[in-house]
């Protein structure tokens, strides 16, 4: 088809040399390929989560939302419609929210004594630290069962929270440790050369400056944490079910359109928030 | 500073130096890279603990305090200023931190000494390499130190720009009065710039005076080659006539003024700068100009090099030394060509003599920016 597209430009060029050539769809192609390429990964990339803002409109037949239907706002206007659900979400965003403070502060405590000093067993922790994220996490949730089960650990919301606390660690100290690699020591030196002394100097020069690797790891902890479900499922208790597991216990039932609501809403606070971060961050270097 | 000495390791940075700053000079230590001046500033500064020896700014002693409790402030190498603030606040830092009044004032009337008035609110990342060196060094400037300390701030700019720093840098020390170290390893820079100027080597000082002083009166070979170009040509004392010492060379003999020449030496270098020699046709005659008291017969030019402003020979002696002569652009009606056979010629005053004692070729140092 190609072939045939050339011949005929060449016989319209000898024609005509001065009418516009017609271009044919595979030359665009061929001229914009890196943008056809990064649209095509795009919607690979966007088209689950337009799956999931789409369904979250449907009025299902039956218990299962698999299948469109038609337009209803239904299940935006009753969120919390489906048993359980809301449960199982507070609980999960106590968890996150808990897992992603205690693992950002000890995180980035550990970030810093890593990234600044040097001391006995230094690289030992530095090569410890990427364990459990090398770990499977079926042999950390059941690992961890294992511990806890022989320590006589009641689970529940306790539990979960520390194995939560415990990968997510590893990627704060990962994400604060790259930052603080990237800081100029000689910024601080000019600080407390300029009358800054040891307190100063940290809260005005380092931590703004280690700030963002901080707030990266922190949304990185929390969404680990939000999502995890192997680990989770491990360590739970039949009361302590958290939205990760509902989704997952209630698509052996029948899956209410509310899972998607609260799916769109979580995407769309995902991609507010980081837009917010872009727009502060190109404010900041302005 | 007295008897200060650091070690890192087995290594001895700055060796049991002891030297003296005049209040409100511009003082310049000069050396090659890894001669201990910039531990030395460091040491100064606090960000550096001397392993023994003391410092002291008037009668108070700073050894052993922390960096931000000394009355000294020190423009980076590296500028360090703080990329997330403003110009402005990067100048504001130092006396905030103190708690001063009228920061806003004295914030202001450092940015126009330095013409930063118009980029106060942008952050260090939008500005120019020389740009950002006035934020450094306003920043510094404006706390009013007693000591101000320049890590090399001029070494990342290109050679325009760092001409053009030099100057300014001049004027506004000579404007605000304080007392400069300025830390370098470029002679010129050094030269343009200071009154003082400590030439170290190997963690001590060799030599320390005016620019001038140094430079006419080197009093080791290290000094004699670090400032500047010098000739040096081995020779023995033989006799003293008058106020000059006579020498004898391989072959002919030269005078020294007796000043000039180290007490107790017998074999010593004679020093003589290119730029005091004269060539001359041989036979001698009267059309190349008054012929100076020492003269250097049986001469061969191997090579020469019109720049301009002078031409550069290098002439070979009858015992096989190659000596550097420049011969100032007063016309071309005389050059000398490769191959011609000359006498060198030049003022006994001119000539200074070090113990021979010492490595020839010490301080000589391959700096592709000089050539």
């Amino acid at each position: 088809m190609s072939a045939s597209v050339a011949t005929g430009r060449q016989t319209a060029q000898r024609r005509a040399p001065i009418r516009r050539r017609r271009r044919s769809p595979w030359a665009f192609v061929r001229d914009n390929i890196v943008w056809v390429a990064a649209t095509l990964a795009l919607i690979y990339l966007l088209l689950p989560n337009v799956i999931v803002v789409l369904f979250s409109f449907n009025k299902p037949n039956g218990r299962f939302n698999y299948t469109w239907q038609r337009f209803s706002l239904d299940a935006w206007k009753n969120p919390c419609g489906a048993p359980g659900m809301c449960k199982a979400l507070g609980l999960s965003l106590k968890i996150g929210i808990s897992a992603t403070i205690v693992a950002t502060i000890l995180g980035t405590l550990l970030a810093f004594a890593l990234g600044r000093y040097r001391f006995r067993g230094r690289s030992a922790v530095n090569l410890l630290i990427f364990l459990p994220m090398a770990t499977p996490e079926v042999v950390m949730g059941s690992s961890l069962l294992t511990l806890f089960a022989s320590r006589h650990v009641g689970l529940g919301f306790k539990t979960i929270l520390v194995a939560h606390i415990l990968f997510c660690l590893s990627y704060v100290v990962v994400t604060v440790k790259a930052r603080i690699a990237g800081l100029d020591p000689r910024l601080e030196q000019a600080a407390s050369d300029l009358y800054a002394n040891e307190f100063q100097t940290f809260t005005r020069i380092t931590l703004p400056l280690v700030a963002p690797g901080i707030a990266a790891g922190a949304l990185l902890a929390f969404s680990l944490s939000f999502d995890d479900y192997i680990v989770t499922n491990f360590n739970a208790s039949p009361s302590s079910t958290t939205f990760p597991m509902f989704v997952w216990g209630s698509a052996q039932r029948g899956t209410p359109v509310q899972i998607n609501v609260i799916g769109t809403a979580m995407f769309v606070l995902a991609v507010t928030a980081v837009a917010i971060g872009q727009f502060v961050g190109r404010r900041r270097t302005r | 500073m007295s008897s200060l000495v650091k070690t890192f390791g087995p290594f001895t940075a700055v060796d049991d130096l002891s030297l003296t700053i005049p209040q409100g000079s511009f003082f310049a230590l000069l050396g090659p890279s890894g001669c201990g001046k910039t531990t030395t500033l460091r040491m100064v500064a606090g960000l550096e603990e001397p392993t023994s020896g003391t410092i002291h700014i008037g009668s108070s002693e700073l050894t052993g305090t922390k960096p931000y409790q000394r009355p000294v402030n020190t423009v980076f190498q590296s500028y360090a200023l703080f990329p997330h603030m403003t110009v402005w606040d990067n100048v504001a830092f130092g006396l905030k931190r103190r708690s001063q009044a009228n920061v806003k004032k004295q914030v202001d009337d450092v940015l126009e000494l330095t013409e930063l008035t118009t980029l106060a609110k942008r952050k260090p990342a939008q500005l120019s390499g020389g740009q950002q060196q006035r934020v450094a060094l306003a920043r510094a400037i404006v706390n009013k130190p007693a000591v101000l300390l320049l890590d090399e701030p001029l070494g990342a700019l290109d050679l325009k720009l760092r001409r053009q720093m030099q100057m300014e840098l001049k004027r506004i020390q000579t404007e605000v009065g304080l007392t400069f170290v300025h830390v370098t390893h470029d002679q010129e820079e050094a030269m343009t710039m200071a009154d003082t100027i400590a030439v170290m080597n190997a963690g001590r000082i060799e030599q320390m005076g005016p620019p001038a002083e140094l430079y006419e009166q080197p009093r080791t070979t290290f000094a004699a080659n670090f400032l500047g170009q010098s000739n040096l040509i081995r020779a023995t004392v033989k006799e003293r006539v008058g106020d000059s010492v006579v020498a004898a060379l391989p072959t002919g003999t030269l005078r020294v003024a007796v000043s000039r020449v180290p007490e107790g030496v017998n074999e010593i270098l004679v020093g003589i700068r290119p730029e005091k020699i004269k060539l001359h046709d041989e036979p001698v005659t009267a059309v190349d100009g008054p012929v100076g008291e020492n003269t250097i017969t049986g001469g061969r030019v191997i090579d020469a090099s019109f720049i301009g402003v002078s031409t550069q020979y290098l002439v070979k002696t009858q015992w096989g030394q190659e000596v550097m002569v420049f011969e100032q652009n007063q016309g071309i009606a005389n050059l000398n060509a490769v191959g011609d056979l000359v006498t060198m010629s030049f003022s006994a005053d001119h000539a200074f003599a070090l113990d021979a004692g010492q490595d020839v070729s010490a301080g000589i140092e391959f700096d592709p920016e000089a050539l």
